[in-house]
């Protein structure tokens, strides 16, 4: 994927690297560009796979670069439904298991995820859900300030050097 | 189903479904502006009692069907697992039901003085294409681009194979009497900070290879955007080139309510939506798309479709039509429109292969499209004065019509800013007069500087 933003390369070395994705039925974009610069201005390397991404896809790219972070941006109001999929996708993969894997934005088609569709989607296997109606971008640059580059295994450091 | 409702009969003179163009131009010879829902429901049930409801409304009104995310892109295994437990689609999976259903959802409502129109945004539509010709529904939206580039990523080559495919074949329509009829969704491209001489352009030029493809009733859609001004200059070029370049005179102008990041409160939303019906009558176009109160943040319910239907026919009522524009007036829109346009005609004879070349060398150019098949070297930005313009053209051929690019760097601050810029300006008499509830979050909240 080309051309989406300028990146910021700000001097000295990124904190990582992070894949900014949605779902397969989803075509907005324009969250995906916004959490790139987002992302990128909070110091790590973002590869956005851009629009509906087959769960395949977004499969091969994060074995390939072994991220430090997956942030899944869905707004189409199926994000609830294919998170599900996605992120059993995912942790069937032995060296996903445990990589920090996040979902996002306007999850159904109702205004907001219940306490109990958010439940259900954290004890799929997400680190942290945003919803939309009940949550910040600022809470988010939280959690990734959280992430700490150190507690990545060895060889994944060397993959994103 | 409604128990007693008759499937639609194929060879009963009255069961065929009138021209969506011939409708549409007719109420707006007698005075009426048509306005029309973005309308969806995967249940049968909700989807006729929205048509219904649509119909009854105190407006001039056509019925709109929008099919769900899963069916525009053939995911139908997904559809078939949110039916089975119950989860809500954000629209209409025609494909997936019985004919007999969907005939169902429209016997008895759609007719002579309420016709139907099915919306997607598919770049691989045949099995689409296919359900409509099954129940009769002779009116759809879409193009090889506008239906490509801002709705996911199949091959733009591919997307016009099948475009052309499918609009031949729904072209055949006609055998069976009945007139198909097709829109642009080109004057829409990913709904915001596309500056509007290229909207225009693609819109026509998509247009041009409907007609080129055996369609010969069509509509043209150009979405508001950012200034009233720019926006009725805009208009006035689509109207004078339609009249220049279409080889039928049976087209409109179909204007969409603002389609990027909406107002957060209802008094703003009906604001927007009062100033794009303004823009509809005084450019003397027939019909107009609204929007709800519900935008920004979910699928709006049946009421709210109706409320935003009815205010916009009282809008529609109250204001003045503005009279043809002159046609002698070559506006910065039009200029830039044309050059665009005829960049495009001379790559090659065949329209859709002269739009494969023009987005390959940048004759055409989305910005901030993240598509593969998109150059993705020309920019925008917002001016002072609130008119979306070029901030780069890339390889657009405007040279000579745009002035210097303008550099200024990405960050995730500016394009929020840019893109909420709309719904900023139409919520803040609401916010500042304290009229505003708070409705769990306004949608974009400007992020913390990033630190890096
Ligand atoms: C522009 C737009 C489009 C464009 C998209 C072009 C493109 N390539 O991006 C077009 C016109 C093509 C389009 C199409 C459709 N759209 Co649309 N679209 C919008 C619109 C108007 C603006 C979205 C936008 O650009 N926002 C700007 C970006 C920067 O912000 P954002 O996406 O809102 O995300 C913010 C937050 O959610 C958050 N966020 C998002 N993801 C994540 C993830 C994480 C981890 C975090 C921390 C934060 C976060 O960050 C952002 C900044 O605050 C919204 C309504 C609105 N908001 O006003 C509808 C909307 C999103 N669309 C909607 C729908 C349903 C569709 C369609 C299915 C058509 C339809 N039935 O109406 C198709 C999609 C087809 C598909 N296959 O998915 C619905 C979704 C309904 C729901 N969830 O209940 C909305 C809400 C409109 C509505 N009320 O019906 N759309």
């Amino acid at each position: 994927m080309h051309g989406a933003t300028n990146t910021v390369s700000p001097a000295g070395a990124r904190r990582g690297t992070v894949v900014v994705t949605t779902v397969a039925s989803d075509s907005h974009t324009w969250n995906l560009v916004f959490l790139q610069l987002l992302i990128e201005e909070l110091g790590y390397e973002v590869i956005n796979l851009g629009p509906c991404v087959p769960d395949q896809v977004l499969i091969d790219a994060c074995r390939e670069t072994a991220p430090d972070l997956v942030v899944i941006s869905s707004v189409n109001g199926h994000g609830h439904q294919d998170g599900l999929r996605v992120i059993d996708a995912l942790r069937a993969c032995g060296e996903l298991a445990s990589t920090p894997v996040v979902i996002g934005g306007k999850l159904g088609v109702a205004g907001h995820q219940s306490d109990a569709a958010i439940g259900e989607l954290m004890s799929a296997g997400f680190d942290a859900v945003f919803d939309d109606s009940s949550s910040t971008t600022r809470e988010f640059s939280r959690f990734v300030g959280t992430l700490s580059p150190a507690a990545r295994p060895l060889e994944r450091t060397e993959v994103v050097a | 189903m409604r128990p007693g409702a008759h499937p639609l009969r194929r060879t009963a003179e009255g069961a065929r479904p009138v021209d969506f163009g011939a409708f549409v131009r007719a109420r707006s010879r007698a005075g009426d502006l048509v306005v029309q829902p973005r309308m969806g429901f995967s249940d049968p049930g909700t989807m006729r009692a929205g048509l219904a409801a649509t119909s009854a409304a105190d407006a001039t009104t056509v019925g709109t069907i929008t099919l769900d995310s899963y069916t525009r892109v053939g995911e139908l295994a997904s559809v078939d697992e949110a039916l089975s437990t119950g989860a809500k689609l954000n629209g209409y999976p025609i494909v997936t039901y019985d004919r007999a259903v969907t005939g169902q959802v429209l016997a008895g409502i759609r007719d002579e003085t309420f016709p139907v129109q099915v919306r997607h945004g598919s770049a691989v539509p045949g099995d689409i294409f296919a359900a409509l010709r099954r129940t009769l529904i002779n009116a759809t939206e879409g193009g090889p681009v506008s239906y490509c580039l801002p709705y996911g990523r199949t091959p733009l080559d591919e997307s016009v194979r099948n475009w052309v495919r499918c609009t031949e074949d729904f072209a055949q329509l006609r055998e069976s009497g009945v007139e198909p009829h097709l829109e642009t969704f080109g004057g829409c491209m990913l709904g915001q900070l596309c500056p509007p001489s290229q909207l225009v352009a693609i819109s026509v030029l998509e247009a041009l290879f409907f007609c080129q493809h055996g369609i010969r009733s069509v509509s043209l859609s150009y979405a508001q955007q950012t200034h009233p001004g720019q926006d009725r200059e805009a208009v006035a070029a689509l109207r004078r080139l339609c009249g220049e370049l279409l080889p039928t005179p049976n087209w409109h102008v179909v204007i969409y309510a603002y389609m990027g990041v909406y107002p957060t409160t209802d008094e703003g939303a009906y604001r927007l939506l009062d100033e794009a019906t303004r823009l509809a009558v005084t450019s003397g176009s027939e019909r107009l798309i609204v929007k709800t109160v519900a935008e920004s943040r979910r699928i709006p319910t049946v009421a709210e479709n109706v409320a935003a239907l009815e205010a916009a026919a009282l809008t529609a009522r109250a204001a003045r039509p503005g009279g043809p524009a002159p046609a002698e007036s070559d506006s910065q829109t039009y200029l830039e429109a044309r050059a665009l346009v005829e960049g495009v005609l001379e790559l090659s004879p065949d329209i859709g292969h002269a739009f494969e070349l023009a987005f390959r060398q940048g004759a055409l150019d989305i910005p901030y499209c993240l598509h593969p098949d998109n150059h993705g070297r020309a920019r925008s930005y917002i001016d002072g004065d609130g008119r979306l313009r070029w901030a780069g053209i890339g390889r657009l051929p405007l040279a000579g019509l745009v002035g210097p690019a303008r550099t200024r760097e990405a960050t995730a601050s500016g394009l929020i800013a840019d893109l909420s810029y709309v719904q900023r300006a139409f919520d803040r008499p609401a916010m500042e007069s304290g009229a505003f509830r708070d409705r769990g979050r306004a949608d974009i909240a400007p992020p913390e500087s990033g630190s890096s």
